[in-house]
């Protein structure tokens, strides 16, 4: 799939591995927290799907914005979420981003561009619309990414915003990210069509599927659709094929629902491992300089979690404040 | 027509002639005129669209661009998606959900996302929109096309909601709710957009503060609260009342929510008879909410219990009686002060 002119250098697939392995230690550390008892928290592992946004956030800026989902802490550090004020969201903490608000089901980090995160499958299209609105308005070649699952590909905003995205000759990028599960019910039965990516054609957009779990392909793509989006040619849709390897929220037993041996094989095929395979043996980087990296990587990941967990909880006061500009009077 | 005498230049004169939609038309074009960042969005509001169906954003796309002023596909949740991330960069859109009852197709936008990114981001975002909608029964339209929602509005914190029944209130309302950092839905009733009621438009320097009602009358014997429609069937019942000897103290909103509770309450102290009335079904409606605090406040104080007038527990009718039976009017309202007044 990879034939276009955006191919990755070495420097930008070592850029994707370094994202990558920062996402899957997180999801990993996340798990152990939870199991720890240290934080209670709804959790959505996106542990399988790290190539995604690793590849998609080498192609952008700081000021492209993103509007994610629930599943979407590996978007967001991909693009660049510092660690502290994640993990002080993720805690609950006065120190968090949101100021232990909004949780892990809407973090949000606007000087990186992460703008929305929602709990409500496919509403991140509709507003990225007008974060992409906004930068025609502005004459400026920022771009606005929505990711969303295979799921929300059958609810109606999407289609609203695809249509929209179109009519306006939006800078939208609309990356769906298919795990081939939606909450418990595999794509092949709730998903009519070939795929979702040949949805696009209905709003006379480029549509594409690809192996997300492949760097060089997922690059391609989304490099393609950005250079689109910049140069004003309007909207892509991307449709990322991938796995979880985790089951819908942490905890749930997937063993009801997937079969053993479509998980077994997709967890033999974990792209992050893949990746750092082929750098090695492309030369790329060392086994000794990845290693260094990923220590780094635990070394942060350390840091952030302490820095939550010796943080303040907010207080019951707290609820007057950011409802509306002006506090609630006590 | 030659033996026909002209009408005395006098009386000419003393009869009102501008109207709330007139108001609002000024006031989308000065708010535009000021501030490049407002922008418009909605189903059929761009000039070649016939600038909105009752003519609210007629002439905007014109004079301010088709950038600023959009014309949409009859798409409720993209509309409103669209308004709340171009918010989120730094515009002020005013989206146009043509009819209120077209809001429920948009709620995950409006309930989940707009009201609510401001306080789940820990303040990081605000989403400073104004959703401009009509609504209001007269016209036959039946059921799903003139409900009043707006205490599902008011119940949800995050959203501040308004809705005017005078030219002026309509323009200085509309600009305090587009200058407002926060999502506020403004809601405009049909029927009376076209009933002229005042001798000249706002100028541009006009604004009526969210969250602070109008005493439109002052009384001693029976406080009416009310908004919209029911607030100009309301000042005609408080007339009639007048002349039967009871004086009502008539107080509009103005903002649902939040809503003026010291105007109200020091009413209600004064009066110790309270009337509130609205087009919306009572049962649960934002009624309930203000007699609750009005007991709340001011137990012991109250001559009378507090009195609802509300919609009818039913859809809103097609049938002509049906209709008409199914919200107060200025006579029910008027014998609802009588009643009180006892």
């Amino acid at each position: 799939m990879a034939t276009n002119q955006y191919v990755p250098d070495s420097a930008t697939l070592l850029d994707i591995y370094k994202r990558a392995a920062l996402l899957k230690a997180n999801d990993e550390r996340a798990r152990k927290v939870i199991l720890s008892g240290q934080i209670a928290m709804v959790y959505y592992s996106y542990r399988g799907q790290e190539i995604i946004p690793s590849a998609l956030s080498a192609c952008l800026r700081d000021d492209d914005s993103l509007c994610t989902i629930y599943r979407g802490i590996h978007d967001m550090l991909a693009k660049g979420f510092p660690l502290r004020p994640l993990w002080a969201e993720l805690a609950g903490r006065k120190t968090g981003s949101c100021k232990g608000k909004g949780g892990p089901m809407h973090l949000t980090y606007p000087p990186k561009g992460i703008m929305v995160t929602t709990g409500i499958v496919g509403s991140t299209a509709p507003i990225a619309n007008g974060l992409a609105w906004a930068a025609q308005l502005d004459k400026s070649d920022r771009v606005s990414v929505c990711t969303f699952g295979d799921g929300a590909s059958n609810i109606g905003a999407v289609h609203e915003a695809m249509n929209l995205a179109a009519c306006w000759n939006l800078p939208t990028i609309f990356i769906c990210q298919n795990n081939l599960y939606a909450e418990h019910t595999t794509y092949e039965k709730m998903t009519a069509g070939e795929t979702i990516a040949g949805r696009a054609a209905g709003y006379g957009m480029p549509g594409v599927r690809v192996n997300g779990n492949d760097a060089a392909e997922m690059y391609a793509a989304a490099a393609e659709a950005v250079a689109r989006a910049r140069a004003g040619e309007g909207p892509t849709l991307i449709e990322c094929m991938t796995f979880r390897f985790f089951g819908h929220s942490f905890g749930d037993d997937d063993t009801r629902y997937i079969p053993k041996e479509q998980k077994a094989a997709a967890m033999a095929a974990d792209p992050v491992p893949a990746l750092r395979a082929k750098l090695i043996a492309d030369r790329i980087a060392t086994e000794e300089e990845l290693a260094a990296i990923e220590a780094g990587i635990e070394a942060e990941i350390d840091d952030a979690v302490k820095f939550a967990l010796d943080s303040e909880w907010p207080v019951a006061d707290d609820l007057r404040f950011d409802v509306f500009e002006k506090e609630i009077a006590a | 027509m030659s033996t026909t005498a002209p009408e005395a230049p006098a009386q000419k004169a003393a009869r009102p002639k501008v109207t709330i939609l007139e108001a609002l038309h000024k006031a989308c074009h000065d708010a535009f005129a000021e501030d490049p960042k407002i922008l418009m969005l909605g189903e059929d509001l761009a000039d070649p669209e016939g600038g909105g169906i009752v003519g609210v954003s007629a002439g905007l796309s014109t004079k301010f661009g088709d950038d600023r002023v959009r014309s949409t596909p009859i798409s409720e949740q993209a509309i409103m998606g669209a308004a709340i991330g171009a918010s989120l960069a730094g515009y002020k859109p005013i989206a146009e959900i043509m009819l209120m009852n077209f809001t429920t197709v948009a709620m995950d936008m409006i309930v989940n996302h707009a009201a609510k990114l401001r306080f789940m981001s820990g303040g990081q975002t605000n989403v400073p929109i104004v959703i401009r909608t009509m609504t209001g029964l007269g016209f036959g339209s039946g059921g799903q096309h003139c409900d009043y929602l707006e205490a599902w509005f008011a119940h949800t914190a995050g959203i501040k909601v308004c809705a005017a029944s005078t030219p002026e209130d309509a323009y200085g309302l509309l600009r305090s709710a587009i200058d407002d950092p926060d999502p506020v839905i403004f809601i405009e009733n049909l029927p009376t957009y076209r009933v002229p009621m005042s001798f000249e438009l706002p100028d541009s320097s006009h604004r009526v503060p969210l969250g602070k009602a109008a005493v439109q009358r002052e009384g001693t014997d029976v406080t009416v609260i009310s908004y919209a429609r029911m607030a100009v069937e309301a000042r005609a019942a408080a007339e009639k009342a007048a002349a039967d000897g009871v004086s009502v103290e008539m107080i509009d909103l103005r903002t649902i929510a939040p809503w003026d509770r010291d105007t109200v309450l020091a009413s209600a102290a004064k009066t110790g008879r309270v009337l509130i009335v609205h087009e919306a079904v009572k049962e649960y409606g934002v009624g309930a909410e203000i007699a609750s605090v009005i007991n709340e406040e001011l137990f012991g104080q109250l001559k009378k219990p507090v009195k609802r007038l509300g919609g009818a527990f039913s859809a809103v009718p097609y049938s002509k009686p049906l209709e008409t039976a199914f919200a107060p009017d200025a006579g029910r309202i008027h014998a609802a002060i009588l009643e009180l007044a006892k």
